[in-house]
């Protein structure tokens, strides 16, 4: 097809709605159109949704691009950033930027979504008074939050918690000013609200209630906010967060019909043939909605009208909220309100802080709300939406005891929800949408449909709804083909493991022969399991494949994002000396070390450095290598102990340091933090470490399988020792058996839960057998050497650290 | 164009990689373990981590940042995810294991 002779379209507006619809445009029309968009901001499609989470410091600014421009150019899309459309002639069918470029269009799509409302108070175009809607005023609040401190949010809905909730998160002192008495009360009704504010006055947010703002003070930049009752509250920045206002003036001026958003049919067209609106700028049947969910239905529907599909049109939405990153569960849908002719059931547990309400119409349910625990509010959101008749059902909704088949499981609760239902907020994906992809397309990993549909590829707390679905969809298949380790084997860890000893495999590149591996050389997963294995069960003659290690423990340093990398020195428990300190410093000024950081682990981070530099600045610090960057013992952290605290009972740092000196250089299956703690207050934290030791008069606890990362788990009790050498001889015995038993990457905590505490128990319950592991231990240890020093002194290791410098031009052409 | 001499093969481990700077253009050689020597743009295109640091497995070599495959003969980025790498040509003289690069 030749470019000239199709359809051109334009989209004004370069944002979540618009760009979602030329999404989906591509897939049911790829070579109709040639499509042109303006956005006014200078960035591609970026998620807004996401700005709560990027405040909140969950996410970066460089990971909400829904669509980058490589994007835009694999579609011949042409993109204008930073222009915006001034003028729209419907006549002669051309748009005009303020920069000058005109667009001719044969179908025009307006997609200007809103802008936020700031109230029209003197004073508020001071410096420090913002908006909260787009990347720049994200970037503001994180520049004002590093030399100011008092924040003020002006509206308690949505926005404005979001928005209060990330600048408690940049440090700053917020207070939250809302004109009425409850907050979010459109969303939520009375008695759910004060428990949010109660929850959310418990993480730090002060609330201003039934204020008015009346002026915005200062000199040049902003110095308080007065009210219409005569009180001030200090801000030196203040965040207006009352509303939206669908963007239409261009529309307007362009003759096109506007109320409160511009107008459009149930098939997204405008009063104008040619011209349609989609997004926070369009009013459907008398809402102009706010949200994202209805904004791709409508989406949707406009692609399938401009792409010649059958379609029903657009219908409105019936929509619900879920409040994001305040890590406070709330969920409301539906009309909670109880209009005229309905009634309430309500359920409060005032101590668990949770509280329900249904909102019923003849036997159907129209509204709910959940505060506290939001587990059924995808179900109940469906059944609002479809309107079936819950009779007889309503006691078992609010109390969330769901008939037989769908309490059963979480896989029938997702069998009932209805295809429509969306699963992904930030993306817009239904469940439709999953299972197509699943069912049709193949996709057999969440991986696979993140990539397919975008689903969980944003905030990611869709996840275990999509690896439900997936089970859902591809259970049977997952069940017939046996999950290996990773996608080169079918065969489990444990198959592996006995095969080798069987056979007596030394290699990795014989076990993936004789396993008949389907990747000849394996893959990032396979080739470190395969590798520590074969360390783990033929210590004093397996020889480390270093070249199937991972990234971080081939150069002994963590790579950082920007590639450059760290170094963190082994400081035993956590104790050093004014030597010691000012070698460090030497060697950080010397080599102009952008970050010094002190770690979690009670040691010294030299961040930024550069891969060449790395065994220079070994050399230099001539200390050994804290393993920060490896599945092998990490540290081990101290409390003061009886050296000097007055509750001490016995001497932590000792028991630590011993630990420390026994263990260093170990390869476990992943990483490993012990922890020692002088007395039963536990300034050590050992219950969240893989094994962590607790003093008592007189003796030792010693716990296991605690973790304080990603999957926080208190440790067991495992046992109670009288002596340090029993301490070291239980900690040789429990970190051997699972050096035997776990799965590569597979973290005490979740072994422990695996294999369960009794089996552990009875494994180390004979002293022969807890002896016989100790000495296994110490035969892996005494043949491993500190890697820092090996590098240093090894050049053809050493080359590695440093580019190719000899080069020579044998010819130059051009 | 610029053919370049960069070295010797013995300079790169098997399963290994050596970067060297081109005016301002990084490029990762990889010696594969037949022995092959191919040359990459050292930058993934998802986030533009160093791909010389990954682990090599047959002609891919996985991303160290998030695990991104690519194929080093193509530049290809691996299903699911998409994007490719430029790829340079590599000559290798058999006889002296001199590696040349042409930019």
């Amino acid at each position: 097809m030749i470019k000239s002779s199709r359809k051109k379209l334009v989209l004004v507006g370069n944002g979540m709605a618009g760009v979602r619809a030329i999404e989906h445009l591509l897939k049911l029309a790829p070579d109709t159109y040639e499509i042109t968009i303006f956005g006014a901001e200078p960035h591609p499609n970026y998620n807004r949704i996401m700005l709560s989470s990027v405040l909140a410091g969950g996410t970066d600014l460089s990971e909400i691009v829904i669509n980058d421009y490589e994007w835009y150019k694999n579609h011949n899309i042409t993109l204008y950033t930073g222009h915006k459309i001034e003028s729209i002639d419907t006549e002669n069918k051309v748009v005009r930027s303020d920069l000058g470029v005109e667009a001719a269009y044969d179908e025009l799509i307006l997609a200007t979504g809103s802008d936020p409302f700031m109230l029209p108070l003197p004073g508020a175009d001071k410096e420090g008074v913002i908006a909260f809607r787009d990347i720049k005023d994200c970037q503001i609040m994180m520049e004002t939050a590093k030399s100011y401190k008092k924040a003020v949010v002006i509206g308690g809905g949505l926005l404005g918690l979001e928005a209060a909730r990330g600048l408690l998160h940049l440090g700053m002192d917020v207070s939250v000013v809302h004109i009425s008495e409850y907050i979010m009360e459109r969303q939520l009704d009375r008695e759910a609200s004060v428990m949010l504010q109660k929850e959310l006055e418990a993480q730090g947010m002060k609330f201003l209630l039934t204020k008015q703002s009346e002026a915005i003070l200062g000199k040049k930049r902003v110095k308080s906010l007065l009210f219409a009752d005569g009180s001030t509250a200090e801000a030196d920045l203040i965040v207006m967060a009352v509303g939206i206002r669908p963007n239409t003036a261009l529309a307007k001026k362009s003759g096109i019909t506007v109320n409160r958003g511009i107008v459009v049919n149930d098939y997204m067209e405008t009063n104008i043939p040619g011209v349609y609106a989609i997004g926070e700028c369009a009013e459907h049947r008398g809402i102009a909605y706010g949200l994202v969910a209805p904004l791709y239905e409508q989406g949707a529907v406009l692609a399938k009208k401009l792409a010649g599909v059958e379609t029903q049109g657009y219908e409105g939405s019936v929509t619900s909220t879920k409040l994001k990153v305040s890590g406070v569960d709330v969920f409301s849908g539906g009309q909670y309100e109880e209009p005229a002719g309905s009634r309430a059931l309500r359920y409060q547990d005032e101590i668990g802080g949770v509280y329900k309400k249904l909102v019923i119409r003849e036997d159907k349910l129209i509204g709910a709300v959940l505060f506290g625990d939001t587990a059924d509010g995808a179900q109940l959101f469906s059944l609002i939406k479809s309107g079936e008749s819950i009779q007889g059902k309503e006691r078992a909704l609010l109390l969330g005891l769901l008939d037989d088949a769908v309490k059963s499981s979480p896989t029938a609760r997702l069998e009932a929800m209805a295809d429509d239902e969306i699963i992904c907020g930030c993306n817009g994906v239904s469940k439709g949408a999953i299972a197509e992809a699943i069912t049709s397309g193949g996709c057999t990993s969440v991986g696979q449909i993140k990539a397919c549909t975008k689903a969980s590829a944003s905030c990611g707390g869709c996840k275990p709804l999509v690896e439900g679905l997936l089970e859902l969809y591809a259970g049977d298949a997952a069940v017939k083909v046996k999950e290996g380790i990773c996608g080169c084997t079918t065969l489990s860890r444990d198959e592996i493991v006995a095969e080798i000893k069987r056979m007596e495999l030394k290699s990795v590149k014989e076990v993936m022969n004789v396993l008949e591996w389907n990747n000849e050389e394996g893959c990032s997963k396979c080739r470190p399991s395969l590798n520590y294995y074969l360390g783990m069960l033929w210590p004093e003659e397996y020889v480390d494949e270093k070249e199937s290690r991972i990234t971080n423990e081939r150069f002994h340093a963590n790579i950082q994002k920007d590639g450059t990398y760290s170094v963190v020195p082994r400081i035993y428990g956590g104790v050093t000396s004014p030597a010691e300190l000012k070698k460090i410093a030497e060697v950080a000024e010397k080599f102009d070390v952008p970050l010094v950081k002190f770690t979690g682990g009670q040691r010294l981070d030299l961040l930024g450095i550069k891969k060449e530099d790395l065994p220079k600045i070994w050399e230099e610090l001539d200390m050994p290598s804290g393993h920060a960057y490896g599945k092998t013992l990490r540290t081990v952290k101290t409390c003061v102990g009886s050296t000097f605290c007055r509750f001490g009972t016995q001497d932590s740092i000792a028991m630590g340091i011993r630990l420390e000196k026994e263990f260093e250089r170990l390869n476990t299956p992943a990483k490993v933090k012990l922890a020692v703690s002088g007395c039963p207050r536990n300034c050590a934290e050992a219950t969240i470490k893989d094994f962590g030791v607790v003093a008592i008069d007189g003796g030792w606890e010693l716990h296991v399988g605690g973790n304080g990362g990603v999957h926080v788990r208190a440790t067991d009790l495992l046992c109670v020792v009288k002596t340090e050498d029993e301490v070291v001889e239980w900690a040789s015995a429990f970190l051997q058996y699972y050096r035997e038993n776990a799965g590569w990457n597979e973290r005490t905590s979740t072994w422990v839960e695996r294999v369960g505490l009794d089996s552990i128990k009875k494994a180390l319950e004979e002293r022969e057998e807890r002896l016989a592991l100790q000495e296994r231990i110490q035969t892996a240890l005494s043949v491993t050497t500190d890697p820092w020093k090996e590098i240093v002194s090894n050049k053809k290791l050493r080359k590695n650290f440093e580019p190719i410098s000899r080069t020579e031009t044998v010819y130059q052409e051009g | 164009m610029t053919k370049m001499h960069v070295g010797n093969v013995s300079e790169i481990d098997l399963k290994g990689s050596r970067t060297l700077k081109v005016r301002d253009l990084e490029i990762a050689l990889f010696r594969l373990s037949n022995g092959e020597v191919l040359a990459v743009e050292n930058k993934c295109p998802h986030k533009g981590g160093t791909l010389s640091e990954g682990i090599v497995c047959g002609d891919k070599v996985h991303c160290p940042l998030h695990d991104w495959r690519i194929d080093l003969h193509t530049g290809k980025v691996q299903e699911p995810d998409t994007g490719c790498v430029p790829t340079f040509e590599v000559e290798v003289d058999p006889a002296t294991g001199a590696i040349y690069l042409t930019v």
